[in-house]
């Protein structure tokens, strides 16, 4: 039983004099308790629109969002601002991407943490504070009751990103939403971080949904994966199926152009032709045609939909949208 | 024996000294700039100095400023201006008040009006700037178009239209008119802020986390705003003080000159520019040098306050 279901979401921006624009167009997932799925795919193809549309925070005037978004049985599209204000941070937590902007740079972390505490459980000021550094400390920030009096620019990178995540978590949401938590940290923090969020999800049957454009991250996280090109989902599968057998075109260029420290000296990278703007505004066919090794005339003038791939599919459903995919591989 | 591994802690020591020490706020961090900047220490000097002249002036005044202690000396000398003497520094001014104990005294309304003014428009502006910043949509455009029209006129010409509505122009009216015209300075800056604010990560944080819209403009948006707002208020206090004069010079100051104001004094004094220049000298003097002390703390303040002129 899926506890977030997202069927046929869209989100078009309407600015006055200009064309519509269609920047997430008709996405279904599902994500259960427990279960992380990503979202990947490269800057501008509507990972963090649809993000923000499950949350709600899309400004009211200039889009319009069609769809659904279940949350347990509940519609949250249609929900008031009040009711999606008493949701979010409760029901619903998100971590964004610079820890160090989407933190309050004149307000005590400690307050940060208490405030979520105090406008969804009820809190005194006192026990939320207890409660804060116990938060903090099961995030891995050490010497806790000292770094809730600290401001933010004093705590590094990671602390920071641990603390957004601690309030995040302040609630104890059934999902989490993470917008590329780690593009903003090195490497070793990354993994860190990964760790902790791997770790919540499976002590507490969260459901995550990670927004990323990182295979790497990826590859060491999420059970699902879907690949987003242009606003539409392209290509889904698990994460093994995925990163063994990639059916689309598009997945495969993000995969071939990976550095590998294996490859033969002197081997250049493969990246894909053209920039993901080549194409907008498109109105038929595959967005990514242009862009495609294997397009075909059909490809431009049909705009392929999603369907059942049995070739993917190892050990568990794939989906595929695409009409001259990847011939199938030789599995290792 | 001074010995490598001496010499690399003592780099070290030297190097812990660079940048801000963990436990300190943006504030504290501003305030430990402040500390050596021989401009800010200039400018923090002759208004510590001012504030305290203005609040002791009663008791150190040689003279009572509303008694003609040397009027005699005026008609005996048909007219004539009392000069420096013993007892009288500064001499006499028209109509025989000790000329020292004037400006001292006068000190108190000058500060009184910069204060208040200052108060009033950031008050007028905070209030006008934050319902602007956080509603946004048509208060935004009714309140900034006020605002435009308000800073369409010119300042001085704007507190004159003011002031003259009063019958009665006192202190009071004086300062209302001066800081009537800081109020859409104060506004449009804020609201500036304000809005650079609404679209900042921590506000979407803030508000991915459901904290109520109350909480986010008071807690999240309005303290991150106040910065550049803190910095124009010393620079409007020397503003006022600066217009206040003017008014006072143009008669719509208070029309009693038995409490002495620097601007009303100035004004008094050009009668006799020609022959006595010292009684416009020393309240210009005056006037100039705590407007410059104001100016020099808020620019100052302003560079310790901008991020981008930080390091």
């Amino acid at each position: 039983m899926a506890l977030l279901e997202v069927r046929d979401l869209s989100v078009v921006f309407q600015r006055k004099g200009e064309e519509p624009f269609a920047a997430v167009d008709g996405v279904s997932f599902d994500v259960a308790p427990g279960q992380t799925v990503g979202l990947v795919g490269e800057s501008g193809c509507g990972k963090s629109v649809t993000s923000m549309a499950i949350m709600g925070l899309l400004p009211k005037r200039g889009n319009k969002v069609t769809g659904s978004v279940k949350f347990e049985d509940t519609e949250l599209l249609t929900l008031s601002d009040r009711q999606m204000r008493d949701r979010r941070g409760r029901d619903l937590g998100m971590v964004f991407q610079d820890p160090l902007s989407s933190l309050n740079p004149v307000i005590p972390i400690g307050l940060q943490v208490t405030e979520v505490l105090e406008r969804h459980r009820d809190m005194s000021r006192k026990k939320a504070m207890v409660e804060a550094a116990d938060l903090l400390n099961k995030v891995g920030i050490p010497d806790p009751r000292r770094r809730l009096t600290e401001y933010p620019h004093q705590l590094s990178g990671g602390m920071r990103q641990r603390a957004l995540i601690a309030i995040a978590l302040a609630c104890k949401p059934r999902l989490l939403i993470a917008d590329e938590p780690t593009t903003a940290l090195d490497v070793t923090i990354q993994a860190q971080i990964l760790a902790l969020l791997a770790d919540l999800v499976r002590d507490t049957d969260t459901a995550l949904i990670m927004i990323t454009h990182d295979l790497g991250v990826v590859a060491g996280l999420c059970d699902e994966v879907n690949v987003l090109y242009a606003g539409r989902v392209v290509e889904r599968g698990s994460r093994h199926d995925l990163f063994a057998v990639p059916r689309h075109p598009y997945t495969h260029g993000l995969l071939a152009s990976i550095p590998r420290l294996d490859a033969p000296k002197g081997e250049r990278l493969s990246p894909i032709r053209g920039s993901v703007m080549d194409n907008i505004p498109w109105t038929s066919g595959c967005a990514f045609a242009p862009r495609c090794p294997n397009a075909t005339d059909v490809c431009v003038e049909v705009t392929p939909t999603m369907e059942s791939d049995p070739v993917g599919a190892r050990n568990s459903e794939r989906l595929l949208r695409c009409h001259n995919p990847v011939a199938q591989e030789v599995p290792a | 024996m001074s010995t490598r591994t001496e010499k690399i802690d003592a780099l070290a020591k030297k190097a812990g000294h660079i940048g801000d020490d963990p436990g300190v706020s943006l504030t504290a961090a501003a305030w430990r700039r402040l500390r050596r900047n021989p401009v800010f220490l200039t400018g923090g000097v002759i208004v510590m100095a001012f504030v305290v002249l203005a609040i002791l002036s009663p008791f150190i005044a040689p003279h009572d400023p509303a008694v003609p202690m040397l009027g005699d000396q005026v008609i005996k000398a048909r007219n004539q201006i009392p000069p420096s003497q013993p007892g009288h520094p500064l001499g006499g001014d028209q109509v025989g008040r000790d000329l020292l104990s004037r400006l001292l005294v006068g000190s108190q309304q000058t500060l009184l009006v910069g204060v208040l003014a200052t108060l009033i428009g950031l008050t007028g502006g905070l209030v006008l700037g934050t319902l602007a910043g956080a509603l946004g949509g048509w208060v935004d455009t009714v309140v900034m178009r006020a605002v435009d029209i308000m800073l369409s006129i010119p300042g001085l010409l704007l507190a004159v239209s003011i002031g003259a509505l009063f019958a009665r122009p006192n202190i009071y009216t004086l300062i209302v008119a001066v800081a009537t015209v800081q109020i859409p300075v104060f506004a449009r800056l804020l609201r500036g802020t304000m809005l650079a604010q609404r679209h900042s990560d921590h506000v979407l944080a803030a508000r991915a986390l459901g904290v109520k819209p109350r909480a986010i403009v008071f807690r999240h948006m309005l303290p991150n705003s106040l910065g550049p707002v803190i910095v124009q208020s010393t620079l409007v206090l020397a503003i006022s003080i600066i217009e206040a004069a003017g008014l006072s010079f143009l008669g719509l100051g208070n029309p009693d000159d038995r409490t002495p104001e620097w601007g009303q004094m100035l004004g008094t004094a050009q009668n006799v520019i020609d022959s006595h220049p010292q009684l416009a000298f020393w309240p210009a003097g005056c006037i100039i040098v705590v407007a410059l002390g104001f100016t020099l703390m808020g620019e100052s303040l302003r560079e310790a306050l901008d991020p981008k002129s930080r390091r």
